[in-house]
């Protein structure tokens, strides 16, 4: 039997309650596998970012689950949540979402000192190598309003990768990108799927970029009509 | 980088609104300030008061009274009975205490306790055209000198001169003055008993106790018993204590077993001491006051905070912070606040303390129960501690509320929010 899939939506629903309750997704089966690439596609309002959130353990769902690594997510509070999150994926989001304070390295070691799995010197030598992958390796001191766009996102990026995540969750991470900086973006995803096993869950509309992942899943109205 | 997470980005968050959090870290330090001024000062003035008073009048005094008026032998005779005595006359008897050299013998085998026998009794002084009413206390010299420090107060003449002169009277400073007398002078003294007796003044005093400077006055224990017509009595044991915070309980067991009232130095001034209390309770609630409007300085800048980060709260639990974490990041915000503002407090509190100590002022002399030239004041760490526990304990409060708000934000609103 093969091992279980990194990542597993069964009946995932989410529906935000409300005087109108309205369903972001419905119904959702997914799999996605150890170093696999794969782009949520789908027009606006499709709920690409509320799935998402959802296989990212920042939300729970209405109904269904995610299992993650064989586990099933329900049945874990808060604190193992965020524990999992923080041990096991990373997010991007549209928005560099840096803290304005805090220089792109210390942005990069907050997962790291939060985990506390490494001495203090071996977290910063991290944080270094992982900015330097990604070609920052001169800006590391600086803060984030002293980086470009393109800059920023990478800060990101290095930051999801703080503590070897397993799965990274980018929400739109191109959207506020020219082309060149977005493909720059891609190609470190396609490299990172490709080198270290780490999956990648991109959502995107950018059709030219979708094209480029393993797997494409659309959603429309919530419900996947292809690429499940 | 040594700073724990927590504390590095409670602390950064304080510092990007440097203005705010100098006022709250203000309101907290002049609250912890205030209150170590207030209580060097209260504080003071009672143990100096307290002091004097310990220093001047015995520890516990011995009197020919007692609590419960004495039992009708009726009453005694049929106790289970519903005996009721109506008009009551008093038996004229010789007041005084019993057997009072006795009891005097018996509290000297007390280990640190020093005893002096003395009659007391109002008399009527006469200088000239003046006449003043005092208490005229009959005592032993060398005794009287050891239970008393009044004779390091002495400001002419000795206690002991009165040995020399059998006519001899010491007298407080205030009183000579009302009477317009000085060392020396002959006055007339009148007892109720109607005797009237011829005193040289010998020796003045100035305890600052304006009880003993403007109405009291020694005199040998025999020549006192002569004026009041009361031969060999007494009417008052006083004691001195090794230990003067026993004087309560040893008062208690002596008025247990020789039946006659013994009132501790505590007891006497116990309207003084209640005073303290409620002083002390009016210094705790001003404190409290400023500190609760120190506390919404702080409630108002961590609000601020939490309402301004909340991207910065949804990235750090995106990231993997649980409600815990924030909670605590902005607990240690608050916290921050009320112990630095309590260092700044101990500044401002020591500051205030020196202050005070420099001020020198007139009363004019003779007015108030005690007379002093300056404010007495006392330094305890105590009062920095308990300070400092204001600033914290009221910062942690106004914290709690905006921290568990954080705590609970979700991140998916502001990340939807944003994007």
């Amino acid at each position: 039997m093969n091992a279980p899939p990194l990542v597993q939506a069964k009946g995932l629903t989410r529906v935000l309650p409300g005087v109108v309750p309205v369903t972001l997704v419905r119904d959702v089966d997914l799999s996605i596998a150890a170093g696999e690439f794969v782009a949520i596609t789908g027009p606006s309002g499709s709920g690409k970012s509320s799935l998402l959130y959802l296989l990212g353990l920042l939300d729970r769902p209405t109904a269904g689950s995610v299992w993650l690594e064989g586990r099933d997510t329900a049945e874990l509070d808060a604190a193992e949540l965020a524990y999992l999150r923080l041990a096991r994926l990373g997010f991007v989001f549209q928005f560099h979402f840096l803290l304005p304070e805090f220089t792109a390295l210390g942005n990069v070691l907050i997962p790291m000192r939060k985990l506390a799995a490494l001495p203090e010197r071996a977290m910063r030598a991290r944080a270094l190598e992982l900015l330097d992958r990604l070609g920052l390796a001169d800006q590391a001191g600086k803060r984030p309003d002293q980086l470009s766009g393109g800059q920023r996102q990478r800060v990101a990026i290095a930051r999801a990768l703080a503590n070897g995540p397993r799965l990274i969750l980018a929400d739109e991470p191109t959207g506020n990108l020219d082309t060149r900086n977005a493909q720059g973006v891609f190609d470190i995803f396609a490299s990172l799927a490709r080198e270290s096993g780490t999956a990648v869950v991109t959502v995107t509309h950018d059709e030219h970029l979708a094209a480029q992942t393993h797997r494409r899943v659309v959603l429309v109205d919530g419900r996947v009509v292809d690429g499940a | 980088m040594a700073l724990p997470l927590h504390v590095d980005v409670a602390l950064t968050h304080l510092m990007g609104r440097k203005r705010q959090t100098l006022v709250s870290v203000t309101g907290a330090a002049l609250g912890v300030g205030f209150f170590i001024a207030m209580a060097a000062l209260m504080q003071g003035f009672q143990a100096f008061f307290i002091a004097t008073v310990v220093d001047v009048a015995p520890h516990i005094t011995i009197s020919d009274e007692f609590r419960e008026p004495a039992r009708q032998p009726a009453v005694a005779a049929f106790p289970d009975g519903a005996v009721a005595v109506r008009g009551v006359k008093p038996q004229d008897e010789r007041r005084g205490i019993k057997r009072g050299f006795a009891i005097i013998d018996a509290l000297e085998e007390m280990p640190g306790v020093l005893v002096a026998p003395s009659l007391q009794g109002q008399v009527f002084l006469r200088y000239g055209a003046t006449e003043r009413n005092a208490a005229l206390v009959g005592i032993d010299p060398r005794r009287e000198l050891a239970i008393t420090r009044l004779e390091k107060d002495m400001v002419a003449g000795s206690l002991l001169d009165l040995e020399t002169r059998p006519d001899g009277v010491v007298m407080g400073v205030a009183l000579a003055k009302r009477l317009g007398a000085a060392t020396g002078d002959r006055l007339t003294a009148i007892s109720p008993a109607g005797v009237l007796r011829r005193v040289t003044v010998v020796g003045l005093y100035r305890t600052g106790v304006t009880a003993f400077d403007d109405g009291m006055a020694f005199m040998l224990l025999k020549q006192a018993q002569i004026l009041q017509d009361r031969a060999n009595v007494i009417n008052r044991i006083r004691l001195r204590l090794d230990d003067v915070d026993s004087a309560r309980s040893i008062a208690a067991r002596i008025e247990a077993r020789f039946a006659y009232k013994a009132e501790s130095w505590q007891e006497a001034n116990e309207g003084i001491f209640n005073a303290f209390v409620i002083q002390n309770a009016i210094m705790y609630s001003t404190v409290g006051a400023i500190m609760v409007v120190a506390a919404f300085g702080i409630f108002n800048i961590i609000s601020t905070v939490v309402f301004e980060k909340g991207r910065d709260i949804a990235i750090l639990k995106s990231l993997g912070f649980a409600e815990a974490d924030i909670r605590r990041i902005f607990l240690i915000e608050g916290v921050l606040v009320g112990v630095v503002g309590a260092l700044l407090g101990w500044a401002i509190g020591y500051a205030l303390v020196a202050a005070l100590a420099s001020v020198r002022f007139d009363l004019g002399g003779g007015q108030g129960a005690i007379q002093n030239d300056r404010f007495y004041l006392a330094y305890s760490i105590t009062h920095y501690l308990i300070g400092a526990a204001f600033s914290i304990t009221a910062a942690s409060f106004a914290a709690w509320l905006p921290a568990r708000r954080a705590a609970r934000l979700n991140p998916v609103e502001i990340i939807r929010g944003a994007a």
